[in-house]
């Protein structure tokens, strides 16, 4: 479903230039759960963002169900954000002026998707993450918890193939963190292919699949668990 | 996406964050209505002004028997002419259209008494169209009638020093005077205004023309005041005097007219200076009504960057995200413009109640210049920082930079 060839990603950072990724190669198949780990600055958020085609390669090619993505414009990468990928961030991105609700439907008002489809669409998102009596709530009135489980609805209303979750739990306790964990692996056990960047090595060892980043390269060291 | 989608979100957008929302209308208000205002204020003005000037009765052209050969030398009072200036060339004037109406002058000192005082003064003979051409105001009484100007009467008006020299604090209408050998019932008072056409008119009478011609044996005229029909047909007020005197003076061109030329520039010239004051005034108020504008849209679209960056992640295209920001900017500069009239026409209103003499209008072209500006930097400075966050990486305008 996803391929990567020799992605390459490098930054000016005053004079220098940092190469945030070397030569990554990495394939992956529907439904996978994939963790990527490492320090920081070894380049697993800038992995992830050319996964989710917020960021642009300077080099290699990136197969997204088939398609070449490295080869569409502005407009088609957006599209393909909106109907294929899904994100979830470490301070989740809310809308703090929208409800609950009014935040999960954004994506499908930007698709242009007829206003009573969105309801009943948000209403069975909202029921499926035990969230329906907080659909009126604004962001500053649901705990932190809450706040990512709604940024998670948000992020599969469009029923994407791909889950891309970067730090979920960074702004968690671990009460809340946990249920956001399961959260996610309950969409992966439904079929979604679940990519989670983490610091926690706990939350990273759930992954059937995980890889290590060091210097922006995948650790060849480091044992690849599952099949890929 | 859906238009009212978009509607709906450019509002949310503005009632969702109340105190940033409410200082941009505010922006926009004092922007617009201080144009509205400044503009009425300036334009009242330059009307008043115009207004002052127009009861000094500048489209006059005076009509003086005699040709004067050279310039620089003051118009003979009574010229050595081959023909005099007849009261018929006077009511032949009255046919050009340019013209609105005219007055005939006959000049003559005569002693006036009343019991055992008496005055040496000036006797002017005219019809009841002085007036309204000299702007002269009663006090008291009427003035000459309007009866046909080539029969005497025996009425005169009088100038209020003379009325105190010969009546004292008594009552003067209905007197009779006598003026010369003849007498004359007092009609009417002059209000004092100074100093008219060079003469005091608080020290003189004034009496039918046909009258005073008589009084002082004469056919001739001193001059004839003519009215133009405004300031635009003096010029052809003039032309048609000359035309209409030669035409009954066998061709020969034997008259001196004087328009007030340079009055008229001079009026000129402050009518112009008063309109470029108002446009400056207009023109500042709506540069800073830009500016302002200008600051709190740049303010409040790069605090949302991160928001953009956000619709760019959910797969927001770049056309989409900039036209949710051209909604939202255009509902506040509506808005904004809508609060700025109200208030401007509501200032208006009370300053009208306050100085109900003060002429203020608020021009046309000031509502549209307003409107325009506001609108326009609204839509440019709500779009421009929009349309830098919609180009940013997503990366980027995720993290807010």
């Amino acid at each position: 479903m996803i391929r990567l060839e020799r992605i390459n990603r490098s930054f000016m950072v005053g004079d220098e230039t940092v190469h945030a990724l070397r030569d990554i190669d990495l394939e992956m198949a529907a439904g996978d759960y994939l963790s990527i780990m490492g320090p920081s600055g070894s380049g697993k958020s800038t992995l992830l963002n050319i996964l989710g085609l917020l960021d642009q390669p300077d080099s290699g090619r990136y197969f997204l169900q088939g398609t070449e993505t490295t080869a569409l414009n502005e407009t088609e990468q957006a599209v393909a954000r909106r109907d294929h990928i899904g994100f979830v961030f470490q301070s989740f991105h809310l809308i703090p002026r929208l409800t609950a609700a009014q935040n999960i439907e954004l994506p499908l008002m930007l698709a242009g998707v007829e206003p009573a489809e969105r309801t009943g669409r948000v209403a069975a998102v909202l029921e499926q993450l035990g969230l329906s009596d907080r659909a009126r709530h604004r962001p500053d009135q649901l705990s932190g918890g809450q706040r990512q489980r709604v940024a998670i609805a948000r992020a599969t209303i469009m029923q994407p193939a791909l889950l891309l979750a970067d730090e979920p739990t960074g702004n968690l306790d671990k009460h809340s963190g946990d249920e956001v964990v399961q959260t996610l692996e309950q969409l992966n056990s439904r079929g979604i292919t679940l990519v989670v960047v983490t610091h926690d090595p706990e939350i990273g060892g759930r992954a059937s699949r995980r890889i290590r980043m060091v210097d922006g390269a995948i650790d060849p060291g480091h044992p690849m668990t599952g099949s890929g | 996406m859906r238009l009212d989608d978009a509607f709906g979100f450019g509002l949310r957008a503005l009632t969702g964050a109340r105190s940033r929302t409410w200082l941009m209308l505010l922006a926009m208000a004092i922007g617009v209505a201080s144009v509205v205002v400044l503009t009425a204020l300036g334009e009242g003005a330059r009307h008043f002004v115009a207004n002052e000037f127009s009861s000094l009765g500048s489209h006059l052209v005076i009509v003086i028997p005699g040709k004067v050969e050279t310039t620089g030398d003051t118009p003979p009072l009574v010229g050595g002419t081959p023909r005099d200036l007849t009261l018929e060339d006077a009511l032949a004037l009255e046919r050009s259209s340019a013209i609105q109406r005219i007055a005939p002058l006959v000049l003559g000192a005569a002693p006036v008494s009343y019991r055992q005082l008496e005055r040496d003064i000036t006797v002017m003979g005219s019809t009841a169209d002085l007036m309204p051409i000299r702007n002269l105001e009663l006090a008291r009484g009427k003035f000459l009638p309007e009866t046909d100007p080539t029969r005497e009467s025996a009425v005169t008006v009088i100038g209020d020093k003379l009325k105190k020299e010969l009546f004292g604090n008594r009552r003067a209408i209905g007197e009779w005077v006598r003026i010369h050998d003849r007498r004359f019932r007092v009609i009417g008072i002059l209000k004092p205004l100074g100093e008219s056409l060079g003469m005091d008119i608080g020290d003189i009478a004034v009496i039918p023309v046909a009258s005073a011609q008589s009084l002082f044996n004469t056919e001739g005229l001193f001059r004839i005041l003519v009215q133009a029909e405004g300031r635009e047909a003096v010029s052809r007020a003039r032309q048609a005097v000359i035309d209409i005197i030669r035409q009954r003076h066998d061709d020969e061109e034997d008259i001196t007219v004087i328009t007030q030329d340079a009055l008229l520039s001079t009026f000129d010239d402050i009518f112009r200076s008063l309109t470029y004051t108002v446009a400056g005034i207009a023109s500042i108020s709506l540069a800073v009504a830009g500016i302002l504008i200008m600051n709190v849209m740049l303010v409040a679209v790069s605090q949302r960057t991160a928001e953009i960056g956000l619709l760019k992640a959910l797969g927001g295209r770049r056309g989409e995200i900039l036209s949710l920001f051209l909604i939202e900017a255009g509902l506040l500069s509506v808005a904004g413009s809508t609060i700025g009239l109200m208030v401007a026409y509501g200032g208006v209103w009370i300053m009208g109640r306050i100085y109900p003499d003060f002429p203020l209008l608020i021009p046309l072209w000031s509502l549209g210049a307003a409107l325009g500006i506001s609108l326009a930097t609204g839509l440019l400075f709500g779009i421009l920082p929009a349309r830098h966050a919609a180009r940013l990486d997503p990366v980027v305008a995720l993290a807010g930079r």
